[in-house]
């Protein structure tokens, strides 16, 4: 199994747990693909957590308005229905869940890893852009009529070290 | 007897879960207090003496980790049941929180069912109806 598609297991697993747990939702799984090059713009919502360790990268979570108060409003059964200060807690708190899940049964294959606070970005044609990265492993997932997506991007921090824990060998702390 | 409890989390909607968690035990509880972060959990246990601290680890400031540290350091505070909720579940974090004293893990995402029963294993039998 390559890391893509180890990553869009998780992703799908993850999402799908978080959602059947926290929201009580039913979850369909999400179509993958593979993302390169300049990332398309935004209008809605983007929460982001940042990994560390051996290998390096950014999960994140993106939706619609309207998406994002379906979320809080399940989250914490209330009704929301505009994007305040609970519904970007609620959106970066689910991004918190799926990509922290995520990271717990990555470290199993990759070593520990670190998990940034997570960051929420709200707004209309916005692009975002992680620095180094080219290649995401994008998950859309159909919910009610909108789409929610979960982005991944991992690449090794140096690659003989990487390479050392994908193994499963002991590796020389470099001073 | 009530009980005082002190959640601590920089997410607000995990506070408010589990606030509503909380009051859904059946435990008899006087007041939930809350906290962002390790630091202000610290604060705020001088001035309110609490029976049961939920915290969660990834937080800024001061971690859940440090703040179960400084609580069981503390003469007056160790004896406080201090249960982990948290996203964390790499066996070092799970195995250092347990090392430094905490009472219960549980991982996010959580059911209530999974709070609950935590708490029931946690707290004396007549605190929870």
């Amino acid at each position: 199994m390559s890391l893509h598609e180890l990553m869009v297991d998780l992703i799908r697993q993850s999402s799908a747990n978080v959602f059947s747990t926290m929201l009580g939702v039913e979850l369909e799984p999400g179509a993958a693909v593979i993302e390169n090059g300049t990332p398309e713009a935004n209008d809605g919502v983007v929460s982001f957590i940042g990994l560390a360790g051996a290998w390096i990268g950014t999960g994140s979570v993106s939706c619609s308005p309207t998406l994002a108060c379906r979320i809080c409003s399940a989250m914490l059964m209330v009704e929301s229905t505009g994007v305040d200060e609970d519904v970007l807690d609620a959106v970066a708190e689910l991004t918190n869940m799926i990509v922290g899940s995520i990271k717990n049964d990555l470290e199993t294959h990759l070593g520990p890893l670190g998990l940034s606070l997570p960051t929420v970005v709200f707004g209309r044609n916005f692009r975002t852009k992680s620095a180094g990265t080219t290649e995401w492993t994008v998950v859309r997932f159909p919910w009610e009529q909108e789409t929610l997506v979960v982005k991944l991007c991992l690449s090794p921090a140096e690659k003989s070290h990487a390479n050392c824990h994908m193994m499963g060998q002991t590796c020389a702390l470099d001073v | 007897m009530e009980s005082d409890v002190l959640v601590v989390d920089d997410s607000a909607a995990i506070r408010k879960i589990l606030q509503r968690v909380l009051r859904q035990t059946g435990m008899p509880i006087r007041a939930i207090h809350e906290a962002g972060d390790g630091q202000e959990a610290l604060d705020l246990l001088k001035s309110h003496p609490v029976d049961l601290v939920l915290t969660d680890i990834n937080m800024p400031k001061m971690d859940g980790i440090q703040l179960l540290a400084a609580v069981k350091a503390a003469p007056q505070w160790r004896h406080i049941p201090v249960m982990m909720v948290t996203t964390e579940g790499g066996e070092t974090r799970v195995a250092e929180a347990v090392r430094l004293g905490a009472s219960g893990y549980v991982r996010k995402p959580f059911t209530a069912d999974q709070i609950k029963e935590k708490l029931a294993g946690i707290l004396k039998p007549a605190a929870l109806q």
